[in-house]
């Protein structure tokens, strides 16, 4: 990616955050069902379940590479909040995507692997291949690895908080990503409270020197 | 159009800030607070991790090497911060750092400041805590503390622990207002003595004012609320005196974007930034080993499990603050929780370090999870970069922006770092209680919430941008009262020191505002007194 290439890429990246905190997107998963023939669309799944993978949708499914069982960040939603049309980053997906396509075919070659063309490049690549390519977009000395942090950010903001939601409505309705984490269901109002809260009693021997309110003296 | 005047000019409204606006107004100035963030109450503060609650109120500023997280509505970081409340131990205002000799001012030690941290634990106020105040984590903690042959202490906190729920939804706001923010104390007390707090009002430029008797022109844009872009709206106001608090982050980019109206600003503007030498780790605890090394047990049966229980801070460690040390060696061990959003920057201990199968089995065990904080002594070796156009940062979106920061730690950084990190080892890992892992900086570098130091007091002009009483070197009636003031890491949380350096400051200000012929009332009470 050439530099303003990468400048123009970035601040999608970051309205797209803009966009889902003023509520520009209702319905991540609605768009991600529509759109996930496109080769972009497998390929940001793709990258998505590197990171927090899950498990194949169906059989014969090559995009989740189905590493585990249970959900990952695909499951989550993570490329319908990214492909939302609402949102301004999904005319700049593509060319993400190719970013990531055009570093798995570099990948594969020095490495003799073979790509088939009836997919996208890294969606070709084995799970260990792309665990092992992703890795490598975080070297520090890697002119797009900003990119990489902002969508690493987006597909754990999808999985780990649910971000498009309210986390009360997220859990009512079994958000994958919130359930695996068990994050704790709210009251009856809608509110968290915790009335049981600590062991209660004393569980270690006080610094001796400390002054009237607890600090360090 | 006649010009819009003020006594005393406020830029930031956080413990910095907050503080001079109180003492000012009740004295008898026109004080006018001039802030970049939203005014938000507890009736504002959802519980929800959903974009556009938590991140109008919160930033994520990411430089080069550093990511700080700071607030951004009225209150700043005491709305959306986690209320530890603690006094820098003596050795820290002893400390020489990487320049050899002593860096804060002469007349200031723990003792010269003590007065000042009383008035503020007693404002808040402070709760002095106790073991029933610990939450699991805390008390995880303080447990495996014991059983590796260490003290541990309840930390004392800026909450009402009567009417705190233990939600831990402490980053996005309190809405039981149980935790006392400034909202609660002196901001309230400063408008009730006719102080004018005007909110989504971002400061770019603070220049020599040509009008008789006013001694500094303030320029302002005012916010968009719903996307912080700025409007077409924007002012200027002339003031008798300034007190610049907006932030560690925010204060010496404006100096700096100012500098050529003021004729210059000392070079130590924009240098020396620290991030308090934070270090956070995730210990991912081995419940059976909770159970059967340390005896605990929750009424549910359960040995832990309580990560997202309780308030965010409740324990800490002094044992490593030996005051006869050598530096960079001293640090605090704190329990803290973060909610899910930074659970991308938590390592597992396999490789990849930070994403795939073991990281996502290691989520699986969020709740068995202890996070940790070590204040360290780090080397204030951040410097800021090329000025933004506007505010403090390039605003990307709400919650985010790309600040001109650069941190890379020094050898002796890492050298604190690798202590704190065996320390924290030798506590955790203890027959295989837990496996300690610090935050992957693939994903963010090095994250603080806590930046200091970037226009710092002290006596040598040459590396300290303010005199001992917070006045811009060649600047007179030109006062920084924020984190930035603060000359060296702490090795404990900030906010009290930062708030009584403030009222230490406020004699000073209240000087210059009578020099400039504002009759001020003197005595004035704590807040609410
Ligand atoms: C999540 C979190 C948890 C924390 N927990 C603790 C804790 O438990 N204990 C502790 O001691 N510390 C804690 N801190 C740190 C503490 O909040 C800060 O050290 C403290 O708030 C800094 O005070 P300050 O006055 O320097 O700046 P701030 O409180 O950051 O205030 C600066 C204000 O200036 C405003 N501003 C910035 N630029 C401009 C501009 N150009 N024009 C106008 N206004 C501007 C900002 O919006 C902000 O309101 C925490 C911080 C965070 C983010």
């Amino acid at each position: 990616m050439d530099e303003p290439e990468r400048r123009t890429v970035l601040k999608a990246l970051v309205a797209t955050l803009a966009g889902l905190s003023t509520g520009a997107l209702e319905t991540p998963e609605a768009a991600a069902s529509t759109a996930s023939e496109s080769w972009t669309t497998q390929t940001l799944e793709a990258f998505a379940d590197t990171l927090i993978p899950g498990e194949r949708r169906f059989p014969g499914d090559m995009v989740v590479a189905g590493a585990v069982t249970g959900p990952g960040a695909v499951q989550a939603g993570v490329v319908g909040l990214l492909q939302s049309p609402r949102l301004p980053v999904a005319p700049l997906l593509p060319a993400i995507a190719a970013l990531l396509d055009a570093r798995a075919v570099a990948y594969a070659a020095v490495r003799l692997i073979w790509l088939s063309p009836a997919r996208p490049p890294f969606v070709g690549l084995p799970f260990s291949d792309r665990t092992a390519l992703v890795a490598g977009l975080f070297d520090p000395d890697d002119l797009d690895r900003p990119v990489w942090q902002v969508m690493s950010l987006l597909v754990g903001l999808a999985f780990d908080t649910a971000a498009p939601q309210d986390t009360a409505e997220a859990l009512a309705q079994g958000h994958p990503g919130l359930t695996w984490l068990r994050f704790p269901e709210p009251g009856p109002d809608g509110l968290w409270r915790f009335p049981d809260f600590s062991y209660g009693r004393p569980l270690a021997v006080l610094h001796p020197d400390t002054t009237a309110s607890g600090s360090p003296a | 159009m006649t010009a819009q005047t003020t006594d005393v000019l406020v830029i930031g409204s956080g413990f910095g800030g907050a503080i001079p606006a109180y003492y000012l107004a009740a004295g008898g100035a026109r004080v006018t607070v001039l802030e970049r963030g939203p005014r938000a109450s507890a009736a504002d503060f959802t519980q929800s991790m959903r974009l556009g609650t938590y991140n109008k109120i919160v930033d994520v500023v990411q430089g080069d090497g550093v990511a700080v997280v700071a607030g951004n509505c009225v209150g700043g970081g005491s709305v959306v911060y986690f209320a530890a409340s603690l006094r820098a131990p003596s050795f820290v205002f002893e400390r020489h750092g990487g320049l050899g000799r002593r860096l804060w001012p002469a007349a200031l030690t723990r003792a010269a400041l003590d007065p000042w941290y009383d008035r503020v634990e007693e404002a808040l106020p402070v709760t002095r805590t106790d073991w029933p105040d610990v939450s699991y984590a805390g008390g995880v903690l303080a447990a495996a503390c014991h059983r590796a042959g260490h003290t541990c202490n309840p930390v004392p906190v800026a909450v009402d622990t009567s009417t705190c729920t233990n939600c831990n939804w402490m980053l996005s706001g309190c809405r039981f207002d149980a935790k006392r923010s400034l909202l609660l104390n002196y901001l309230p007390a400063a408008e009730a003595h006719g102080a004018d707090i005007r909110p989504l009002h971002e400061v770019q430029t603070v220049v020599p004012s040509p009008l008789s008797g006013f001694r500094y022109a303030v320029g302002y844009t005012v916010l968009d609320p719903d996307d912080y872009g700025c409007t077409a709206q924007a002012g200027v106001i002339h003031a008798k005196v300034v007190v610049l608090a907006a932030g560690a982050v925010g204060t010496p980019v404006i100096l700096r974007r100012s500098a050529p109206f003021l004729g210059g600003v000392p070079a130590a503007v924009g240098r020396y930034f620290s991030g308090n030498g934070d270090r956070v780790s995730v210990a991912d605890v081995d419940e059976r080993k909770a159970r059967s090394l340390l005896g605990l047990s929750r009424p549910d049966g359960t040995a832990y499990e309580g990560l997202p229980v309780g308030r965010p801070i409740t324990a800490a460690t002094y044992d490593h603050l030996d005051p006869a040390a050598p530096e960079y060696s001293r640090f605090t061990l704190q329990q803290i929780y973060f909610p899910p959003l930074t659970n991308l920057l938590a390592q597992s201990g396999g490789s990849p370090a930070w994403f795939g199968v073991g990281k996502r089995d290691m989520r699986a065990r969020w709740r068995s999870w202890l996070t940790l904080l070590a204040m360290t002594e780090d080397d204030n070796e951040g410097t800021f970069g090329a000025v933004p156009p506007t505010g403090g940062f390039i605003r990307l979106a709400p919650g985010l922006g790309q600040g001109t920061m650069t941190y890379h730690p020094t050898s002796r950084t890492r050298r604190a770092w690798d202590r704190a990190d065996t320390a924290l080892r030798d506590i955790m890992e203890k027959d295989g209680l837990s496996r300690v892992l610090p935050w992957s900086e693939d994903v963010a570098d090095t994250v603080t919430a806590h930046p200091l130091g970037s226009a710092r007091i002290g006596d040598d002009p040459a590396t300290s941008a303010l005199t001992d009483g917070n006045e811009l070197r060649g600047h007179s009636g030109l006062f920084v009262t924020d984190g930035a003031a603060v000359p060296t890491s702490l090795t404990v949380n900030p906010s009290l020191t930062i708030a009584a350096l403030a009222e230490r400051a406020v004699a000073g200000i209240a000087g210059r505002a009578a020099d400039a012929g504002v009759a001020l009332r003197r005595d004035v009470p704590l807040p609410g007194r």
